[in-house]
């Protein structure tokens, strides 16, 4: 019952995802392309933190990493923009692998604190670079224009193309995630020393976990350079990590639905604290959060669950 | 018959093509504008958001007026916690869905500079930016977009000529912030003093990171270097100590400090008004904290609009005073627009400034735009601190003539 009904609800969102398109103004559909990018960073995340227990304050350092991969790439050699992307996972993807061994010494709050430290250092580090990142003054990129002579706005043609890569990602997340390697995975969260005890290489995976975590972040970035165009240390502050850790807690830890509706949250909930009240839009942001987590303390997917849950029971309830 | 037909095709088109015309205007009405902004209302730079309210202060006193030739100013201004994708995504809700007629005063380097091009492509005003970066300033590959203040490089010419003139014999050592606004400086330092002096003369340069705890360090090395001018570029707080350190090792330099730290209260007062006597720095706004500008009149005013409209902004900070110029400014504009409020016709007059003066800024300064020159303010004064008061001396420089 709950299977179908998530197969139902998969289905449907992405019917609604495909439709978008038709519907909405392109600000509103360039917002939603936002979301799709927030939306796989924090499945990077929710992988890292969600799955696999490690809390990371420093994401939005990978975020920066594979914006500035994909801006240096399009800026210096004019590399294609699609290329620059797979670029940029790779590049974190290594970034995040050499991070994390040195981070298997760190356990919980600590790690949290190292990372944090990452998220620290790094508009600092772009700036010193200048000849590549441009200090900061950032660079500025072009709107990539819809290929094949598309009849579509260049917003519609990223919002597919951030669709399709969503798609994609998430569909790996999920084969990597339902398998032998994600119970290892989860396995390690609930409980290390019998995790290695069942042979579990535990240092070899926790790595890999954030070198995979590390890589979903930083396409997520190398996309919002290009939806953007424009890439600048300011745009990866230490709150884009706060922002990130918000928002798979509140779209469900160890979900992967949960990073969509995390990212939804990201990218909307500001903006209507913005609308409710311009003198203290951050106060209403805040008890829109402690709201959220009072009423569905598993996040948003898995209220969803629980719903969906209850439902079924009713249903044999109701047979029987 | 076919006479006929093509007369009414040609009605059919009338009708598409006249209610066209009107819809050139977007943001306008019978009744009201609309101007958009992005601030800094959160985040690092969320000092700066006080610009952005008491600019809608302004307008609040203006509609209170009643309006800009009849219409009243719809200001629309958004939070962008000085983060480019959010001021991308701002911008892009106040020119799509808001529909402004014009952008106005969107602070910050960067933030401006990830809008730039759309701005651009979409041929809305993207008038009087709040940075002091040079590039706002190019009209051919920019049209739509104009900047404000003076641009830092200007100030650091008009530093090296006066050094130039009276201190030929100057060693000179620089403190700047590793970042634009520093090496703007800098680099108009260097292009004053002119490519052989500046290597006779510039004997050290020293930096810091806006995140450095101090600059101690720093200073004494300047001392050590034997530089007898000090071009001090820092940000108030580091200006502060700054001050301070020099005076406490002795060290006793013809002191240039820049216009960003010009405050009395924030900076000269805290720092000592011993350690401050003899700085020289360039001015063009009236420094609101100097007591000399008590009794203008200009200032007065500003002192009875702050309390009316907007009593919560703090009377020490320049800010206040410089968004209710520019303010002034974009209502200069407005009314220059007469009826035709159309984006080509606000940037057409906002191109068209020809010698105003607005009462919080110095005498004789005067603000002058055309179609090449999207440089509002290009003038500004040297100015010496005498232990109570900013002593405005020689004549007033040009950058524009020069």
């Amino acid at each position: 019952m709950t299977a179908r009904a998530g197969a139902l609800g998969l289905a449907a969102a992405l019917a609604v995802a495909l439709a978008l398109p038709f519907v909405v103004s392109n600000f509103r559909l360039f917002q939603f392309t936002q979301v799709g990018v927030y939306a796989i960073a924090l499945l990077g995340l929710n992988v890292l933190t969600g799955y696999n227990g490690q809390i990371s304050l420093g994401h939005g350092a990978f975020y920066a990493l594979g914006a500035y991969t994909t801006a240096i790439l399009i800026d210096h050699w004019n590399v294609p923009y699609p290329l620059t992307i797979i670029a940029a996972g790779v590049l974190c993807l290594v970034a995040g692998f050499l991070f994390g061994i040195p981070a298997l010494r760190l356990e919980g709050l600590y790690l949290a604190l190292a990372t944090f430290a990452l998220a620290l250092a790094i508009p600092q580090i772009l700036k010193y670079f200048e000849h590549w990142t441009g200090g900061s003054q950032g660079i500025v990129l072009s709107k990539p224009a819809p290929p094949w002579g598309m009849k579509a706005s260049p917003d519609q043609w990223l919002y597919y193309f951030t669709l399709a890569v969503l798609v994609i990602l998430f569909v790996l997340a999920r084969n990597l995630l339902a398998g032998r390697t994600g119970r290892a995975i989860v396995a390690i969260r609930d409980n290390p020393i019998a995790a290695q005890a069942m042979g579990v290489n535990t240092a070899l995976y926790k790595s890999l976990t954030f070198g995979v975590s590390a890589a979903y972040t930083g396409v997520a970035g190398a996309l919002s350079a290009i939806v953007i165009a424009f890439v600048a240390p300011d745009a990866f502050n230490v709150f884009l990590s706060i922002t990130f850790l918000t928002g798979i807690v509140i779209g469900g830890l160890a979900s992967i639905s949960g990073a969509i509706f995390g990212a939804l949250f990201i990218q909307f909930v500001p903006n209507w604290a913005q609308d409710i009240s311009k003198a203290a839009p951050w106060a209403i942001y805040g008890v829109f959060l402690i709201g959220f987590m009072y009423v569905m303390p598993f996040g948003i997917a898995g209220a969803l669950r629980r719903v969906a849950a209850r439902a079924a029971r009713r249903g044999t309830a109701a047979r029987a | 018959m076919l006479r006929r037909t093509v007369l009414s095709a040609l009605v059919a088109v009338l009708a598409l093509v006249v209610p066209a015309t009107a819809a050139d205007t977007p943001g306008v009405t019978a009744t009201e504008i609309k101007i958009g902004n992005t601030n800094p209302y959160s985040g690092p730079a969320s000092a700066y958001g006080t610009i952005g309210k008491v600019i809608g202060a302004y307008f609040k006193k203006v509609n209170d007026e009643g309006g800009v030739n009849g219409r009243k100013i719809n200001y629309i201004s958004y939070d962008d916690a000085y983060s480019p994708p959010k001021t991308v995504e701002m911008v892009r809700k106040l020119v799509e869905q808001d529909q402004v007629a014009a952008l106005f005063q969107t602070l910050g380097t960067p933030t401006n500079s990830a809008i730039h091009k759309y701005m651009n492509q979409q041929k809305v005003p993207h008038l009087f930016v709040a940075t002091g970066a040079t590039k706002w300033n190019d009209p051919k590959n920019f049209p739509w977009t104009m900047g404000w203040q003076p641009n830092y490089q200007t100030e650091g010419r008009i530093y090296a000529q006066y050094i130039m003139k009276n201190f030929p014999d100057a060693k000179i050592g620089i403190l700047y912030q590793n970042d634009d606004y520093g090496k703007d400086y800098r680099k108009g330092l260097h292009d004053g003093l002119g490519e052989a002096n500046a290597k006779k003369m510039i004997v050290m340069e020293q930096t810091y990171e806006v995140t450095d705890p101090t600059i101690d360090s720093q200073i004494v090395n300047l001392k050590n270097s034997g530089a007898n001018v000090f071009f001090n570029v820092t940000i108030p707080k580091f200006a502060v100590q700054a001050i301070k350190k020099a005076h406490d090792i002795g060290w006793k330099p013809a002191h240039f400090l820049n216009n960003v730290s010009s405050s009395l209260a924030t900076v000269l007062k805290p720092a000592g008004v011993e350690a401050s006597r003899g700085l020289i720095t360039a001015l063009y706004m009236k420094e609101i904290t100097d007591p000399q500008w008590k009794n203008d009149k200009g200032y007065q005013d500003w002192v009875a609009f702050m309390k009316k409209y907007y009593p919560e902004g703090a009377l020490d900070d320049q800010s206040n005073a410089f968004g209710y110029t520019v303010a002034q400014a974009m209502v200069q504009v407005l009314k220059q627009c007469g009826n035709d409020l159309s984006r080509e016709n606000i940037l057409k007059q906002a191109e068209n400034l020809k010698n105003v003066e607005f009462p919080l800024l110095l005498p004789g300064i005067k603000v002058n735009t055309s179609a090449t020159d999207h440089a509002p303010l290009e003038q500004e004064q040297l100015a010496k601190f005498d232990g109570e008061r900013w002593g405005l001396f020689g004549e007033l420089y040009d950058a524009a003539k020069k």
